[in-house]
């Protein structure tokens, strides 16, 4: 854990220049059943830390799935069942050893609804800080403005952070939970399908605030959105029928897939 | 007929917009005359227990002992009584009620065992209040306030064991399905995508439970609360067979009470209703009225208080 910190600590001093491209997740093998039905067949995948990956794929391919193993958030439901090996800096994440409270710290997630507290704007930012024990009040403070600010929300809201969150437009309260997540500083934000519910102006606020966080941040997202995928993300995984068919740069993948089905689901002919 | 249409259509609409429209007005009918029969004996209800009940209310009334055999006076003692015994079973109640639920519906693995207890838990709620009564004079009065006197050295004072606490005992038993119940349907009204977002942010689950859902499920949960305090004032047959009585000459000290038999509303109405047919008319509907103001106070409280939580949590 110090050494994960000092990397962060590290990270944010040499400022915006992705360095450090090293391997995040390694995940081999992967394989996930909810009761009978397969969701996840083997999956092998090198998720790249300080760069935005994105998981593409037509519904029910298990994209959202493999999100949730890396923070296992799968765990809640009942009757799921995960084989394979997810390494996050070469430790498993579904080791007995590892505390989920802990890595959920470290991975941090943006859910597809915007789902603020229904607490105020100031509360939802500083719950995770508060949860992991800051609790003096300028130090709460000064996480909210800087945590605010990095999600472009800052000059919005400061003026009402005592107001209820759920006052806030649906794009607002997604910029809101991003930076609630930012504020317990992860080193991972994963973010299933964060657009879906909002309108293009809002969604194109997120993908410029995504386009900034690689800059501290490993970020995966799922994406119904293959111009979304395209214009945020270095490395593309297409997930078919709970496999993933094919992973690469972000450019290779949309110019020259090598597989057809990748193909024909980019062209639009499915999916 | 008009010959200008082709057969049948104009026709056919026009016959089918008005079978339409008059079925509405069928089903409006209907609903409208269904509301009305919902009101009207409420109305009725409320309205005859006040203007007969009301006349009898004054400060003599509710502060001093009953009189003349129950013949005259006030009913101080049994409305004590009654507010003694709704606080102790709720102090039971209440707590435990609150945490089952909780544990069952954020805890508990669902499965064969958590859906067993939710379907005794129901059947419970449909147990008749008498049973109760005889439960938990088998179990209370007979079995553990004896043993609980023997244990404290005080089974010389014989015939106390049917007392207040016996009662609220037996009454925690019986609004317990009911708390629990509602608490359960308050919890899951608070959006999963809440109980998500902080687990995500790497709160614990108790975390989560104490920081998210309970707050969120309080207004839902001081509903559920505020039923079964009315449910505890208003029920008889519980008591009568584990600590109610009669007639008392004088309130126990406060420190004794819970081992002592007490006065309660509704047994007081029933007993100056049947047992006594010379009692004066007004002591009745003067003692129906004061427990209609302490339920419905209870459930109004229950309501305003939630809709101030309410209110509170949107701004």
């Amino acid at each position: 854990m110090a050494v994960a910190s000092e990397q962060i600590d590290g990270r944010r001093a040499t400022g915006p220049a992705p360095s450090c491209r090293c391997t995040k997740f390694d995940v081999r093998g992967l394989t996930v059943h909810y009761g009978h039905f397969q969701a996840l067949k083997a999956v092998d995948i090198e998720v790249g830390s300080c760069e935005v990956t994105a998981l593409i794929g037509p519904s029910g391919c298990g994209k959202s799935t493999f999100l949730r193993c890396l923070n296992r958030m799968n765990d809640v439901i009942d009757g799921v069942r995960v084989e394979g090996q997810v390494l996050m800096d070469g430790q498993d994440v579904y080791d007995r050893r590892v505390d989920v409270v802990d890595l959920r710290k470290r991975v941090g997630m943006v859910f597809q609804q915007p789902n603020p507290f229904p607490m105020s704007i100031f509360d939802n930012v500083a719950y995770g800080p508060r949860l992991h024990g800051t609790r003096r009040m300028p130090e709460l403070e000064d996480i909210v403005e800087r945590t605010l600010r990095e999600a472009a929300l800052w000059d919005e809201v400061k003026d009402k952070l005592r107001q209820s969150a759920l006052a806030l437009s649906g794009g607002q309260q997604q910029r809101l939970c991003i930076a609630r997540v930012m504020a317990v500083q992860p080193e991972v934000i994963l973010m299933d399908e964060p657009c879906s519910a909002l309108d293009p102006n809002a969604t194109f606020r997120i993908e410029e605030l995504m386009l900034s966080l690689r800059e501290n941040y490993t970020v995966v997202i799922v994406t119904h959105n293959m111009y979304q995928a395209a214009r945020c993300s270095q490395k593309t995984g297409f997930f078919l029928l709970g496999e993933l068919i094919e992973f690469g740069d972000t450019e290779q993948v949309f110019q020259a897939p090598a597989d057809r089905r990748t193909e024909d689901y980019i062209r639009g002919r499915f999916g | 007929m008009n010959a200008n249409l082709p057969p049948g259509t104009g026709w056919v609409a026009a016959q089918s917009g008005r079978r339409a429209r008059r079925a509405q007005t069928i089903a409006f009918a209907a609903l409208g005359a269904s509301a009305l029969a919902i009101v009207v004996p409420a109305v009725l209800f409320v309205g005859f227990v006040v203007v007969r009940g009301a006349p009898a209310i004054n400060w003599e009334f509710l502060t001093t002992m009953p009189r003349d055999n129950m013949r005259a006076g006030g009913i101080m003692p049994v409305i004590i009584g009654s507010l003694y015994l709704v606080a102790v079973t709720m102090a039971m109640a209440a707590p435990v009620g609150v945490l089952a639920a909780v544990y069952l519906s954020e805890y508990a693995r669902k499965g064969p065992l958590v859906r067993a207890i939710r379907i005794a838990i129901l059947n419970l709620a449909g147990v008749p209040s008498i049973v109760y009564g005889l439960f938990g004079m088998g179990l209370f009065v007979m079995v553990i306030i004896p043993e609980v006197l023997r244990l404290t050295g005080r089974d010389g004072e014989s015939g106390k064991s049917a007392c207040l606490l016996a009662a609220a005992a037996t009454m925690a038993v019986l609004v317990l399905p009911l708390v629990v119940a509602t608490t359960e349907e308050a919890l899951r009204q608070v959006p999963q995508g809440l109980r998500a977002a902080s687990l995500a942010l790497g709160a614990t689950r108790w975390q989560t439970i104490w920081r998210i859902v309970l707050p969120n499920a309080l207004p839902g949960i001081l509903t559920g609360l505020m039923l079964a305090v009315g449910r505890a004032a208003g029920e008889t047959a519980p008591i009568l067979l584990t600590g109610a009585f009669f007639w008392m000459s004088h309130l126990p000290k406060p420190t004794e009470a819970l081992l002592q038999p007490f006065m309660a509303l509704p047994f007081h109405l029933f007993t100056i209703s049947t047992q006594m047919p010379d009692a004066p008319e007004r002591l009745r509907w003067g003692t129906a009225f004061v427990l209609i103001v302490l339920v419905v106070g209870a459930n109004s409280a229950g309501i305003a208080l939630r809709s101030w939580l309410r209110r509170r949590k949107k701004v």
